[in-house]
């Protein structure tokens, strides 16, 4: 299984590797912590001396197997109990791509991390026990990725090897799994039936299904077309910092730090400073390696203009045709994260783009089950792990865009004004 | 429409200076902790691009544990003042003359853990209140749950239980008074990210990491270099030869690779070949299964 390794890499090659974030997503026992070890075992990701490690350990505790989870439990407790706490990230990479692992706990108590793993994900694999069908964690999961606006899903049959490979168990699921996920509104869904403690279709054919005319799961997730999931449409530039050098040599520098969080700017474009309305032209787009033509997501550039206009962090420069939304009465979808409660008409700190507010929960408008995907109107106490939708009047007002439109102008975060905790996550509606 | 890609060392790079820029913006006092190793020379390339035209607006500050290679410690001051920072040095030697911390017992008695007391009190002394790290989630398992945020409360403690939950690209940086936070820019790159950035960028590395002859005691397997700080023990000799280093870091406990490499294509060939872990010739990890975690809940980098 190794032997490419003494092959030279073509050391270009990895200038034209692009990046994939995916998030994992399984109950207890489906297998998840087997089907990381063999992506990262089968693209060299894990090196002797991890296996060494895990493999003393797995001889030390009296397993009969390499426990590969010991390779994703990083911290004591974690593997003191056996279950994983926290989320957390895996690397490996081929050579067409690299590849940001965000493996998260499949307990319910745990939604919280599965929501944090998937905001920064491009592709959710929800793993289906192959004995079991798609049960109510199945639904969860696809829930929240659906939720987090996670375009690409691989559902993930697993353990076909425990039902003798038999199409008609794979086909079964597909199509429950279907009937479900059309209340959802996922634009990409593919099926892949594996034995990930075997290796069919994780990186090689199986032998054994050979009725399956799809790819592997390595191979899709090496394909998998991302690039037109950013949104390139709708211009936004929240500014972070402002960079005024006030040397001799810059001494009139005055630029503007950000991310580009949606469309396209190019120096000349007319754009709109907000909140203060006031217009200018790009003037260059700068980073230390030169000028640029024009700049898109997610770039991390400086923008200058060809006049002097009061700017600061947590303005935003946008195109004067295409506005954002503009207001202190914003609904949300509501991902509670800490196991204090939500309190109605309770006050937090709310960071939304580069913008610091405060900001007060005006109602609970229903609380989400999120197994049955029902609305649940006469509870409405937000708890840890709970799913809501909420409205909120901020002191200042927001520019955004709703969260199906763009994520990162589309998204806030809720902090406690006395622990500085972060407790809510939340999705503008 | 045009087709806008960004490969993965462009998009890392971004991810990089943006959470640069989010702590210069969000801290009062930031501080970038700088070794001379390749991890803290990529993350002050990084501070650069996140803040030209302009100087970058924090000073460096290396915590010298006196066991240093002088390469590195060479190394340092030339790219200092090459890009006009401002450079902190405080000694682990003075923490232990100031009856602070002392040194462990041993043949190779390793300063590394000291340098968290040196780190605390530097910290306070400056009024810090954000560190940046060039630690890797790739590294080890430890620093796989670790934040680009990364709360400290009042001890400089970590605790690695009840982190902040970090989404989208939304960082809290709010504390209070006397807390601080640890911040890694870097937590999304691999060894070899680092190693084809510092390639596709050019940038300029100490010689360590390049191959050299020199003199090593064998000693559990790490190839250790010779220095006045280890002690040989019975049976072992010094010997000379051909080897790099992978990491930099204190001279007690950092091992050497056999190899060959003279150049960074053949470094990245290397990583790519490699059968161990970069972090698997630290002799600092190897001391338990929860080395890391443990020093990292004490303060450590």
């Amino acid at each position: 299984m190794n032997t490419e390794i003494e092959e030279k890499i073509d050391s270009q090659k990895y200038l034209e590797m692009d990046l994939l974030r995916f998030t994992t997503a399984g109950s207890v026992d489906d297998g998840k912590s087997t089907l990381i070890g063999r992506l990262l075992y089968d693209s060299k990701a894990i090196f002797e001396d991890q296996m060494e490690a895990i493999e003393e350990v797995s001889n030390r505790k009296g397993k009969g197997y390499v426990d590969l989870s010991l390779l994703t439990d990083g911290l004591r407790a974690e593997r003191e109990q056996g279950i994983t706490i926290d989320v957390a990230y895996r690397y490996f990479a081929t050579p067409k791509r690299k590849f940001i692992i965000s493996d998260t706990p499949g307990h319910i108590q745990y939604t919280r991390n599965m929501v944090t793993g998937a905001s920064t994900a491009n592709l959710a694999i929800i793993l289906v026990d192959a004995r079991k069908g798609v049960i109510e964690q199945t639904c969860r999961h696809s829930f929240i990725a659906s939720l987090l606006q996670i375009k690409h899903i691989i559902v993930c049959i697993n353990k076909m090897d425990l039902v003798d490979f038999k199409q008609d168990v794979f086909e079964k699921i597909q199509q429950d799994y279907k009937d479900f996920a059309s209340k959802l509104s996922i634009p990409d869904i593919r099926f892949i039936p594996i034995s990930a403690l075997l290796g069919d279709n994780v990186v090689d054919r199986s032998e054994n299904m050979t009725w399956y005319e799809g790819s592997t799961l390595l191979h899709t997730l090496e394909n998998v077309n991302i690039s037109s999931d950013q949104n390139f449409v709708d211009a936004r530039f929240p500014v972070q910092y402002v960079i005024r050098p006030q040397s001799d040599e810059f001494h009139d520098f005055r630029g503007y730090a950000g991310r580009i969080e949606g469309g396209v700017f190019k120096p000349g474009d007319e754009v709109i400073a907000l909140p203060s309305g006031f217009n200018a032209k790009i003037k260059t787009i700068e980073t230390i390696d030169g000028q640029l033509d024009e700049a898109f997501p997610p770039m991390s550039v400086t923008i200058t203009l060809d006049r002097e206009i009061d700017i600061s962090r947590g303005d935003m420069l946008v195109k004067p045709n295409n506005q954002p939304q503009n207001s202190q009465d914003v609904e949300l979808m509501i991902c509670w994260l800490n196991e204090k409660k939500l309190v109605p008409n309770g006050k937090y700190v709310i960071r939304h783009t580069t913008k610091e507010a405060r900001c007060i929960v005006k109602e609970v408008r229903y609380k989400m089950n999120i197994n049955t995907l029902h609305r649940v109107e006469d509870d409405t106490t937000i708890g840890l792990n709970d799913i809501g939708r909420i409205l909120i009047r901020t002191t200042a007002p927001l520019f955004y865009d709703s969260y199906t439109k763009n994520r990162f102008t589309g998204s806030v975060i809720l902090i406690d004004e006395f622990t500085n905790e972060t407790v809510g996550a939340g999705m503008i509606i | 429409m045009a087709s806008y890609n960004l490969t993965h060392l462009k998009q890392l790079e971004a991810e990089a200076i943006f959470i640069m820029r989010e702590v210069a913006a969000q801290f009062e006092k930031p501080v970038l902790l700088f070794s001379g190793g390749k991890d803290s020379i990529v993350m002050v390339h990084l501070a650069q691009k996140a803040f030209a035209p302009a100087k970058i607006p924090f000073p460096l500050m290396h915590i010298d544990t006196g066991h240093n290679f002088v390469e590195a410690l060479e190394f340092r001051d030339e790219m200092v003042q090459k890009i006009g920072a401002n450079l902190i040095v405080r000694y682990v030697q003075d923490s232990i003359d100031k009856g602070r911390s002392q040194d462990e017992k041993g043949p190779n008695p390793s300063r590394n853990g000291l340098q968290t007391i040196t780190l605390l009190d530097a910290l306070e002394e400056f009024k810090f209140d954000a560190a940046f790290g060039g630690g890797r989630r790739d590294e080890e398992k430890a620093r796989a749950k670790e934040r680009f945020f990364s709360h400290r409360d009042e001890f400089g403690q970590w605790d690695p239980k009840n982190q902040r939950p970090e989404l989208w690209n939304l960082f809290n940086g709010r504390k209070n008074p006397g807390e601080h936070f640890r911040i890694f820019p870097l937590s999304n790159w691999t060894e070899m990210d680092v190693w084809q950035y510092i390639a596709s960028e050019k940038l300029d590395i100490p010689n360590l990491y390049f191959t050299h002859k020199r003199e090593i005691v064998v000693r559990d397997g790490a190839l250790l270099a010779k220095s006045d700080f280890i002690t040989l023990l019975n049976g072992e000799k010094y010997e000379e030869r051909t080897v790099r280093f992978r990491t930099v870091g204190d001279m007690t406990c950092t091992g050497a690779v056999e190899s060959t490499a003279d150049n960074l294509d053949d470094i990245i060939q290397e990583v790519a070949s490699a059968r161990q872990t970069e972090r698997g010739t630290r002799a600092d990890d190897k001391r338990s299964e929860a080395a890391m975690e443990d020093r990292k809940k004490q303060g450590y980098f």
